[in-house]
């Protein structure tokens, strides 16, 4: 209970060293989660993803300054894709809100989404727990949407913001497929440049074309915004707080969303743990090399291996 | 689980000088090397660079100066660190330094100075060897 | 400027030679398995006429002081006059610089170079938190008038030019510096030198910033037009590449970059309504001289031909000192090595000789400790002497661009300017110099080369002397120049004796005034001359830009 609590207290160390512990899948971390989970659900989590380049954080860094002006505590958690050639990563992120880095109400970590097989989804939304145990009023985590794990990170926001810039026509037909469809509030950012129009007509056209979006109500807004100067930013913070009322509208939404997000979490977490423990286990078994060497020298197929290996390994779970 | 620790290095840039050119190019190497990079910008005081060391939890910070304040600054952040309970996190710097700075700054804590010169291989091996990812 | 004819028979006897060349290969291989520049241009092994077959001697060649000006810009070039020899210096109070000042004026240089501390580049004073150690650390620090009294003081600026090395707050440095000769009668008409004030390279490479690029250029504009109506002998701005090749680029990003950056300022003069040979004659240039001899020759004879053609075509420049590509350099820090320390002075003699072979106007050599530290007056004097050998011992100065019609260099100047050109063209279609900023295009650009150099270091396939071939172990000892810790102290009670005995009310009314004005179209250089006269302090001035305008931080790319 120890470091639960120096985290309840806002100890920073404690904090940025429980993370790491997390990110690096200690498995005494789990432990200490455990005792913060009852401290958890206070805080409001916003997802922001977007391509490369299109000023996400520097949206963040201003973001957290105007939520500073109104008295709210920031926790932020910027993931940077890790090199699948090295493994290392640049976090660079954290450049763009150094500025509030002698700030006590403002806590920054960068991550890398490391890639071994989805478990950024499970470490993230871990260390939004341990910002939330830690009392910040606001958690924004930041990722670059590009692969199905950084959507899924989103997912577990309660306002998710899609941010682009204009001129990425071929970009949005792409993003179309799936990270279009979480996105509670659109920015177009750095929207003085040539082709703003455009792009916010693409995008009301996408969004009206799906009309079973707006079954719960809410018709996702498009702004535009120059993050940079500061233009655009209340604005979005506005229709955060609209969505949030939105959330807390009725009843029904409420537990609709209770229910949406518990459901995601625990299936996130038995995915992770399956792939984490049971898919190691079987990479690291002897049957599974005799299997490979089986399909090289083309004596068996492959999908008879699977049924093979993955039947074998139920039916020893069941016992 | 399967555990595994990553070295994470805080590199930082205190002071007014604007040469990032070293630092940058020590980034990639760190990145090219398997580590995990935090990179602080251009001007920090000493005070912010410690806050980024500390919210990151990094195992090493790098000190890059070029423009003759390391004498100020680097024993700056050894300080900070201990008043913040995080004089286990390895500083090292990189720069450029007159000869006889260079043993005063180990002396008070600094691990180790890089000079202009040094290969990034033997910049990346100095961190394999003595900066181990906290247990 | 062959005959077709003897075109012809070259590329036949040329197979025939590199068949020959190839046999001998197979015999004994080459030194190395590619050759190329020290920014990896690939060079061939022999270069004929056949690789310049497609100059034009009239259009493309031409003669010196003749458009396009590849040769050179004077008529006689350093058989009139020899290039200025202009060191840079600065160090700790403005007391102490002053008397280095002295010394090299008797020692013979003719213009004076100001190196300034970082907190006055960044626009700072002395006793801000942010300066806290960096006070006279790799220049002088000025932040008041006062100390550009002093620095000045006993100095025949009506006859020797001064050259400022300052960026952000060049506006309020230049205004002291008019201030301070007008309080001696030496009117701003009479006045001549250069401040730096090229605030696109700070952005791409050197990174000392104030204020983001848009209002950045406003400020760079009112001292366009400031200088142009008031000050006639200023060069208002010095479009710098040195910085750029110091932060990593290639040779042909450095010139593609640097004249980028001079039409983006060109582009801004014009809205403002000036005309363009009103100005563009006191736009002057600063490039690296790095190591490879030939390409650095090639990168300022493209940059001389591709700035008149600018100049012409682009702006439809009539007045031909409006085509003139006006040029400092400085021989490469970057290029310098802190180990074995004395063969710098070799490294900065053969850069030196490149800077005068490409016809520069005026010549910085560094000292062979600047890798260590500040110079030391031995170590400066020697870097000085460097130039003069090269001036009156070498006779490489005797004829006008000697290595003009060199079947190498003048292929390697096509090249270069080929490909400055494409990005040149890459930039504009971006929006240009300012909008490609905003995408960290130039500084992504240079990371990549910067990295890449350090590799081919790394692997041996670049040589650096000392450093990764020729290795010794000890090192001899080099005296070095230490700045005193008391300097800091000293400095902060000095600004604050001038802050308590100035008229107060003067200068807050000075400031106010300044502000408001930064809100209307106004030319700011006005306004700032009266507010320094009051003894408002550097920092004082500049708080009023970042109150206006905001503050530029660090986008942090990789």
């Amino acid at each position: 209970m120890v470091i639960a609590e120096k985290i309840i207290s806002g100890d920073i160390r404690a904090v940025a060293r429980l993370i790491r512990d997390i990110d690096d899948t200690v498995p005494e971390a789990r432990e200490v989660l455990k005792d913060l989970y009852p401290y958890t659900g206070k805080a409001y989590v916003v997802g922001i993803t977007g391509a490369p380049g299109v000023g996400k954080s520097t949206l963040v860094d201003q973001m957290i300054a105007h939520l500073r002006k109104a008295k709210k505590t920031v926790g932020v958690l910027a993931v940077d894709p890790t090199s699948p050639f090295s493994g290392g990563a640049i976090l660079g992120d954290r450049v763009r809100m150094q500025r509030h880095s002698m700030d006590e109400g403002v806590f920054i970590r960068s991550m890398a989404t490391r890639g071994y097989f989805g478990g950024l989804t499970q470490s993230t939304r871990s260390a939004i727990d341990v910002l939330d145990a830690m009392g910040k009023d606001y958690i924004i985590v930041e990722t670059v949407g590009v692969g199905q794990d950084e959507i899924d990170i989103v997912r577990s926001a309660h306002t998710t913001i899609i941010t682009l810039v204009p001129g990425m026509g071929d970009d949005i037909q792409a993003l179309k497929a799936g990270i279009l469809e979480v996105g509670d509030i659109f920015v177009i950012n750095k929207a003085d440049r040539e082709g703003a129009d455009r792009t916010i007509n693409d995008i009301r056209l996408m969004i009206e074309m799906d009309e079973k979006r707006y079954k719960d109500g809410w018709k996702p807004p498009i702004l535009t915004a120059q993050a940079v100067f500061d233009k655009g930013v209340k604005e979005i913070l506005g229709e955060i707080e609209n969505h949030r009322k939105h959330l807390l509208s009725s009843k029904q939404m409420q537990s609709i969303f209770k229910y949406e997000k518990a459901r995601n979490d625990l299936v996130e977490m038995i995915k992770d743990r399956i792939v984490s423990d049971v898919l190691a286990d079987i990479i690291h078994s002897r049957e599974f090399e005799e299997a490979l060497q089986l399909i090289m020298e083309r004596k068996i197929d492959p999908y008879t291996a699977c049924d093979n290996i993955v039947l074998k390994k139920i039916k020893k779970g069941n016992k | 689980m399967n555990q595994k620790r990553k070295i994470r290095i805080l590199v930082a840039k205190p002071g007014l000088d604007g040469h990032d050119r070293g630092s940058r190019i020590i980034a990639r190497a760190y990145r090219d090397a398997g580590f995990e990079v935090v990179y602080t910008g251009l001007h920090q005081t000493p005070e912010e660079v410690v806050q980024a060391a500390i919210q990151e939890d990094v195992d090493m910070i790098g000190l890059s100066s070029l423009a003759g304040a390391h004498m100020y600054l680097f024993p700056r952040v050894l300080e900070l660190l201990k008043e913040n309970g995080a004089d286990d996190i390895v500083v090292c710097g990189g720069g450029i330094f007159p000869e006889e700075d260079i043993p005063k700054l180990k002396k008070i804590g600094i691990k180790e100075i890089f000079t202009p010169g040094t290969p990034l291989g033997e910049v990346v091996n100095w961190v394999e060897e003595n900066v181990k990812p906290r247990s | 400027m062959f005959k077709k004819e003897s075109i012809e028979k070259i590329g036949v006897d040329n197979k025939k030679w590199q068949q020959l060349f190839q046999e001998s290969v197979e015999k004994a291989p080459e030194r190395l398995k590619r050759f190329s520049t020290v920014s990896d241009h690939p060079v061939q092994n022999l270069y004929t006429p056949l690789d310049i077959k497609d100059l034009d001697y009239s259009n493309d060649i031409g003669f010196p002081n003749q458009y396009p000006f590849t040769r050179g810009i004077q008529p006689t070039m350093y058989r009139g006059r020899l290039w200025t020899m202009r060191m840079f210096a600065g160090l700790g109070s403005a007391r102490d610089t002053n008397k280095r000042f002295h010394l090299l004026v008797n020692e013979g240089q003719t213009g004076l170079s100001t190196a300034f501390d970082m907190p006055t580049l960044m626009g700072y004073d002395t006793d801000s938190p942010r300066s806290r150690g960096e006070c006279g650390k790799c220049g002088v620090a000025i932040d008041s008038l006062k100390d550009m009294e002093i620095l000045f003081d006993g100095l025949p600026i009506d006859k020797i030019t001064t050259s400022m090395t300052i960026n952000p707050p060049a506006p309020v440095v230049w205004a002291m510096y008019i201030a301070m000769a007008e309080k001696r009668g030496i009117s701003r008409g009479v006045i001549g030198g250069t401040i730096q004030n090229d605030m696109l390279k700070e952005f791409i490479a050197q990174k000392t910033f104030m204020c983001p690029p848009r209002p950045s250029m406003r400020l760079i504009t009112d001292t366009v037009e400031f200088a142009t109506k008031e000050v006639p002998r200023w060069n208002p701005i010095s479009i710098s590449g040195y910085h750029i090749r110091e932060a990593g680029s290639t040779a042909v990003q450095e010139l593609a970059f640097t004249l980028s950056d001079g039409i983006t300022y060109v582009e801004a003069a014009l809205e403002r309504g000036l005309d363009v040979d009103s100005f563009a004659p006191r736009l002057s240039f600063f490039f690296n001289s790095h190591l490879d001899f030939f390409e650095e020759i090639a990168k300022y004879r493209a940059a001389r031909r591709m700035w008149a053609r600018i100049m012409k075509e682009k702006f439809k420049a009539k007045d031909p000192r409006s085509m003139w590509l006006r040029f400092h350099t400085q021989t490469a820090g970057c290029s310098l090595t802190a180990q074995q320390p004395y063969n710098n002075v070799i490294r900065t003699a053969i850069e030196a000789l490149a800077a005068v072979l490409g016809g520069t106007q005026s010549l910085h050599t560094n000292s062979l400790d600047e890798v260590l530290a500040i110079p030391t007056e031995e170590a400066a004097t020697i870097a000085l002497r460097t130039q003069q050998i090269i001036a009156e011992e070498s006779g490489v100065a005797n004829t006008i661009d000697p290595m003009g019609g060199s079947f190498y260099v003048e292929r390697l100047t096509r090249d270069m300017e080929e490909e400055a050109l494409e990005y040149i063209r890459k930039i504009d279609d971006m929006g240009g110099m300012v909008a490609a900023i905003e995408k960290n295009y130039p500084q992504l650009e240079i990371a990549d080369a910067a990295y890449k150099y350090q590799k081919q270091i790394d692997s041996k396939e670049k040589t650096v002397v000392g450093v990764n071939k020729y290795v010794t172990e000890e090192e001899l000892p080099v005296e070095i120049l230490q700045i005193e810790a008391e300097l800091e102290e000293n400095q902060i009670k000095w600004t604050n004796q001038i802050k308590d005995t100035r008229d107060n009310k003067k200068v807050k009314e000075s400031l106010e005034k300044l502000g408001e004005a930064t809100q209307r179209d106004d030319n700011l250089m006005y306004l700032i001359i009266d507010a320094v006269k009051e003894y408002a302090t550097e920092q004082e001035v500049c708080d009023v830009f970042r109150e206006a305008f905001g503050i530029y931080r660090d986008p942090g790319v990789y």
